[in-house]
Formats: structure tokens, sequence, C-alpha cells
């Protein structure tokens, strides 16, 4: 344990680790310094100087983000002069920003408009200084306005830093400094992977999802379209927090109940094919492992870490499941299966898909992703955009009465719902390959070692003798460590010691997805997360081969595990991405 | 084609300026591409969008082709008083360009920079590595006209 130091900040003695800095040791002290630029998850940028205390001793005052405590320093963290000082950066920051709150998606969720409205800073030059720069649309998930920047620099830590991508930087400087692309090209011709961290790290609305709400409210207002609705593992964990719910609060069956007062014809869940996605994974994984093939095998599901692997990592394209993400499964079944047992034409059904994540969006729109013979999912929603639907219809949703999902493709195990968590994709694999090998269920289903938010977990998993090396990483900077571990075993000894794993992009998994509501932490993450542990210990099925539903598309459409129209629909290939604009250069492997 | 000039640097990060003004110096259009970029960022395993960083930061550099003689109007209050926007407006007249842009002849591009640390001679400019101070009107378009002549 590191060395413990006193401080004392506006009279509160306070015992500190050595190396914290003001800000750090205040909060844990329950003391809330105004801050802007600063994220307690990511290295601060010291860009605003809102954080602004004054130090006994010290001639000027210094910022609490990037100052270390030191033994027997006393900080003062209000007094006129520095109200003063706040004040004015705050005017500062807001002559340049394109004020427009009531209309803003960021609006009651915005770290300026709080900070302004704390502080009463005077309203009358708010974006004087405005130059209108162009607003960057081109990407299919993420859009980047720079008028409403302030340039805390978050974006580009975590874009860097966190995720490893490099898609944005800071580019000029003094007046002319923005936020941008290499070569100012855009964020659709960058190395960007639209996992969207820099949207919900993002102060302001400088960077959003690309809404599609508006679409989505003409075909659910035209009664000749049938609209079918899935929702992600990972949404039932934060669509409350958008209705003032507290974090980790699982409202799935208010989900359902909102959904269908929306006016969608048909209530399913992506849960029903995350079960599918195990089945069909878990049949490959046994497979590869028993057969000799390409190992490790690495998980799909994640639509930003499969573009940064094109991008990145195409060497390992092979090891990638060829797994379709749950959303994709679900599209590719909702357009066949769902239409053909209920005598619905394709054309006619709308497939919205409601996910944690502003990638699922990117992922819909692959040309590859039409293998129903329509584009298989037609609009994603982050949980943001649905927050807002559910809002503008006027539903209350903290009190609705809990609802089911019908039945078709809504029946979930516990496995399925974890997916939504790090390493829960691997947790419910395990339990299922563990079974569909020994024939027996694992001693406990609970597998710990993949739980919780150190960045890489690994195990060891005995299945009735024979060893399973398994790892689990969550954030790209943590993928690339990873992967960078596993390039090189393959390439020094021809294999790796991992038979098995999984990544997800986002730091925490998909409750820290790029679509969740803005601005959470890791610590928000992990008790989402929590929710969901909860609803499978809970549910009565927690395994993926347990799922009726499963079964039953087995058994009347797609005959067995990894069949051969299994494969048409649920499975796909990867390609090889350039990397300077992330275009696809050629095909990584082939369809099988 | 930037082989050559990686011969001469160790793949660092701290050779990174360095690198990106042999590249600057030996193009033809006085600039770094974007294939510049990623020969460079694949050389030091620097990041593409940080060398894009660097290059905008510094004003010595460009990210867009420029003339064969860039030319470098200091605008920093002591050549602001001592009258360089009258120079400007004669540099611009004399080019038939605005500040950032390349004659159509591609022989010069004008751009406005910080101190060059000549103000007892102020206004200032440089044109490639050439300092002129003490500028006139007149004698601005002079030396634009010299060098058209013998450069052509």
């Amino acid at each position: 344990m590191s060395k413990m130091i006193n401080i004392n900040i506006d009279g509160k003695n306070i015992q500190v680790e050595e190396g914290k800095t003001i800000i750090e040791a205040a909060s844990a002290a329950g003391i809330n310094i105004p801050s802007l630029c600063y994220h307690q998850d990511i290295k601060p940028s010291a860009g605003c100087g809102i954080c602004v205390v004054e130090i006994e001793g010290q001639p000027q005052p210094k910022r609490a983000c990037c100052t270390p405590a030191y033994e027997g320093m006393i900080v003062r963290t209000n007094s006129v002069e520095l109200r003063n000082l706040r004040k004015m950066l705050l005017e500062l920051i807001l002559e340049d920003h394109h004020v427009d709150c009531p209309t803003c998606i960021a609006n009651n969720k915005c770290d300026l408009q709080d900070l302004a409205y704390i502080m009463g800073v005077k309203t009358e030059d708010q974006g004087v200084l405005q130059t209108k720069k162009p607003i960057d649309e081109s990407s299919v998930s993420i859009v980047r306005d720079p008028n409403k920047c302030i340039q805390c620099g978050r974006c580009v830590t975590v874009c860097n830093d966190v995720q490893t991508v490099y898609a944005l930087t800071t580019v000029n400087r003094g007046f002319e400094a923005e936020i941008n692309t290499p070569f100012s090209k855009g964020m659709a011709d960058s190395t960007c992977i639209n996992c969207g961290q820099c949207v919900v790290f993002c102060p302001t609305a400088a960077l959003t999802e690309k809404t599609h709400t508006d679409p989505v409210w003409e075909e659910l207002l035209n009664p000749k379209k049938h609209l079918v609705i899935q929702a992600a593992p990972a949404v039932r964990a934060t669509l409350g927090e958008e209705f003032g719910m507290e974090e980790g609060s699982l409202s799935v069956g208010k989900m359902y109940a909102a959904f269908r007062k929306l006016g969608f014809d048909a209530v399913f869940d992506t849960n029903f094919t995350a079960d599918l996605t195990i089945m069909e994974e878990g049949t490959e994984f046994i497979n590869r492992f028993k057969e000799g093939g390409t190992l490790p095998l690495i998980t799909s599901c994640s639509p930003g870490w499969i573009k940064f692997m094109e991008t990145f990592y195409p060497d390992l394209a092979e090891n990638v499941s060829t797994c379709k993400s749950p959303q994709q499964m679900f599209g590719a079944l909702v357009k066949t299966y769902y239409a053909e047992a209920n005598n619905i034409d394709a054309k006619d059904i709308v497939s919205v898909s409601i996910m944690p994540c502003t990638a699922k969006k990117f992922e819909a729109d692959r040309p590859e992703m039409t293998d129903s013979g329509y584009k298989d999912v037609d609009y994603v929603l982050t949980t943001r955009e649905i927050a807002r639907m559910i809002k503008e219809a006027g539903i209350d949703f903290a009190h609705l009465e809990d609802e089911k999902a019908d039945d078709f493709m809504g029946i979930y195990t516990g496995a399925a719902t974890i997916f939504g968590a790090t390493g829960g994709v691997m947790e419910a694999a395990l339990r299922s390959a563990y079974f569909l090998l020994t024939n027996e269920n694992l001693p406990s289903l609970d597998i710990e070692a993949v739980r919780g938010m150190e960045g890489i977990k690994e195990a060891e998993v005995d299945i009735k003798g024979t060893k399973v090396k398994i790892a689990v990483a969550h954030s790209l900077g943590k993928a690339r460590e990873l992967m960078d571990k596993v390039r090189q075993q393959i390439k020094e000894t021809g294999k790796s010691e991992y038979q098995f794993i999984e990544i997800m992009a986002c730091p925490g998994g998909c409750v820290g997805g790029g679509g969740q509501p803005f601005q959470s932490n890791l610590a928000a993450r992990a008790r989402r997360g929590q929710a969901l542990y909860k609803e499978d210990k809970d549910l009565k099925m927690r395994q993926s081969h347990e799922n009726p539903a499963v079964a039953a598309v087995y058994e009347k459409f797609l005959e067995s595990p990894g069949s051969k129209k299994a494969h048409k629909l649920l499975h796909t290939n990867y390609f090889q991405r350039d990397k300077m604009s992330g275009a696809v250069v050629k095909e990584a492997t082939h369809k099988h | 084609m930037y082989q050559e000039i990686f011969k001469k640097y160790r793949p660092t990060k701290d050779n990174l300026i360095y690198i990106l003004h042999d590249i600057q110096d030996n193009d033809p259009h006085n600039y770094v591409s974007e294939e510049a970029v990623q020969s460079v960022s694949e050389y030091l395993k620097v990041p593409v969008n940080h060398i894009y960083g660097v290059l905008t930061f510094y004003t010595m550099y460009s990210t867009k082709p420029r003339g064969k003689n860039v030319i470098r109007l200091c605008e920093s209050p002591p050549c602001f008083i001592k009258g360089c926007d009258n120079i400007l407006n004669k540099l611009k007249e004399t080019l038939g360009v605005e500040s950032g842009e390349t004659t159509t002849d591609g022989l010069f591009t004008l751009e406005l920079c910080a101190c060059l640390g000549l103000c007892g001679n102020a206004p200032v400019m440089m044109i490639n590595d050439e300092f002129y101070g003490d500028l006139t009107e007149d004698k601005a378009e002079t030396i634009i006209n010299t060098i058209r002549e013998e450069r052509a």
C-alpha cells in the first residue's frame, strides 16, 4: 500500500494516498470541486481551468485536476476570487459555444449547461465569437458538431489512450484549434470504429449519435408496415436512468410495455438471439477445439471491435468467430423465420433494434448484412434515442406496469442477459460448451473469474480434465494489448496460450456502450453490470441451450447449430481495411 | 520514396519534426502529403492523427501543396505598427492571390506568420530562407518581380 499523506481541504483534514491529485482527494472526502474537462476515468487534459483552487503559500490558483496533493497542503476550493475566475472562464467558453439548449440532444445532460446554471453566468454574450464551422455528418453512427465543442479533449483522450483507435486529434492551434480527424476528412473517412466512447465522454453535444428517431416515427405511423422491435441485453439495465431511475435499475418489463405503447406490432428481445449466438458460437468453438481448427476463437458480438480488428488486426480475422452479432442474427431471422411462420410479407416488416451502441448503426448498414434478401435490420436506435421517443409519446416510463415480450423471439435465459457486461459472453458460452461437451452442467454456473472491471481477465476452465485457457478484454486499448500478445505468441510458437477470447470494444462491455446515457463512468458501468448479473441469478433458465424458443427455431427452421441454413443466415465474413481511411481493401475471410 | 530521408534518422519519436521538415524541404510543392504522413507513421510507429496534429500545430508545415517560393509576412505587433497590412495589400495585388493561396503559375504562396525575430527591421518578410526587412510597398513589389524574372 502506498504512503498516506495529510492534507486539509476547506478546513477538513483528509488522509489521502500519495500521488493523488487535489480533485481526487476532495472527491474521496465528499467535497465537490466544480470542474468541466475533468473526467475521473481518463487522464486530465487540464484544459478548462474551472477546477482552480487556492493553495496556502502559493501565489496563483492551481488546477485541482492535475496538481498532486502533498503533506501539509492547505486547500481552499471557494473564495470571491475563485468564483470570479471560474465565472470568467465559463463566460469565455460560452462565448465560443453554439448555445441552442432547448433543442440540443444534451439538454439537461450537459456539463456546460449545468455549470452555467449553477454558477449563474451572464448569458447575453453567449455564442458571440462563433464562426459557423461545418458539421461532420459523414459517419453513419456519429455526428461531430465543432460549434458545440469546448475543446476539453476528453474525446481525444478516450479515442487515443483508452481505445487506441487514433481517429480524433487536436488540429491547428490558438483560436483556430479544433478537434478533427486526420486531414479533416470526416469520421467516415478515418480509422473511427464507431464505438461512440467520444460521445458518452463529451460534456456537451459536440459528439452525438446520428439519430434515426424521425424515420422510425414515420414507419410507426404508417399502418401498412409491420414493426418489429428487439432490445439488446444492456438496454434493460440503463433505460431507466433516462427517466430518473437509479443506475443499475433493471427495467425490462417497463421497457416492453413502452415499446407496445409506442406502437410496435411485435415486441421481441435481442436476448433471444444472444442465446442463439451461444449455440452457434459454442458449436463453432467445440468444432475448432476438437478438430484442430484456428484457435483462439475470438468473439464477434461487438461491431466496434470487428471494425477495429479489420483495420488493425486483419491477420487475426480467421480467429474471429464467423457468427454474426445477436442484432444481425435477429435481423436475418425476422424477415425469414418470423415472416414465414406468421404469413407476413417480409417487405412490409420494419425491423428496429434498440442498442446500447453507436457502432451497431454501422453494422446494420454493412452491405453484407442482407442475407434475408432485405436489409436485415432497418433502423438502429440507441438507448438515448428510444428514451427520447418514449418521452415524446408522453409515456410515464417509471410508472408503467411490467409486461412480457412476445414469445416467438422473446424468450431468453440468464446467459443471454449477461451479454451486456464484460465477460458475459464468455461466461454464457462456457456454461453451454461445458454442457454440450459433457452432458452435465458446470459445477457452478457463476464464473466469477470473468466478471468485474479488470481490463484483461484470464482463467483456466477445467472441462472434465480438458483445460481451456480463456481471456476477456474490454476497451480496445486492452484488446490491442491482448491481440499483440496473441499475435506474438502465434508468430513465435505457432499457437497462442489461449483457446477462447472475448472482446468488447467499450469499457465495461455494452453497459458502457456509446449509445448509453451520456457521461457514465466505470463505477456506474459496474453497477449496471450488477443489474444484469442479478437478473441472470433470478431467472429460472440460465443456460442458452435450455431456451425453448431457440430449440424451436432449430426444429422448425434452422435444423441444427452450424447447419447450411444457419450458416447462410447467422454467419458472416470479414474484410481488411485501410489504416488511414478505414475503407475496405479486400476480403479477409470468405463466407462458408 | 521517403526511404532515403528515413535513412538519416533513427525511428524514434523525437525525430518526428526533423523528418517532417526534411520531407517538406525535398517536396517540389513544399508540403507534407498524406502519403508522406502514412510512411512516417509506419516508420516511427506514431499514429497518423498525432502526426497530423503536429503538422497543423506548427505554422512552418503545410499539408497542402504550395508554390516554389513561400512568402511569410510577419503580422506580429511591431510589424503591424510599422504597416505590414499595407505590404500585405501590395503583395496580394502584385501576386493576385489572398493570403494562404498559391499563384496560378505555382511560383508563390503568400502566408502570414508570427514574429520572425527581426523587429528592428520591421516590417519583415521571409521568402524561403531569405529575410527581407525595412519593407516598403515599392520594395516588396520589386522583390517579387526580381524573383519572378530570376526563377520563372
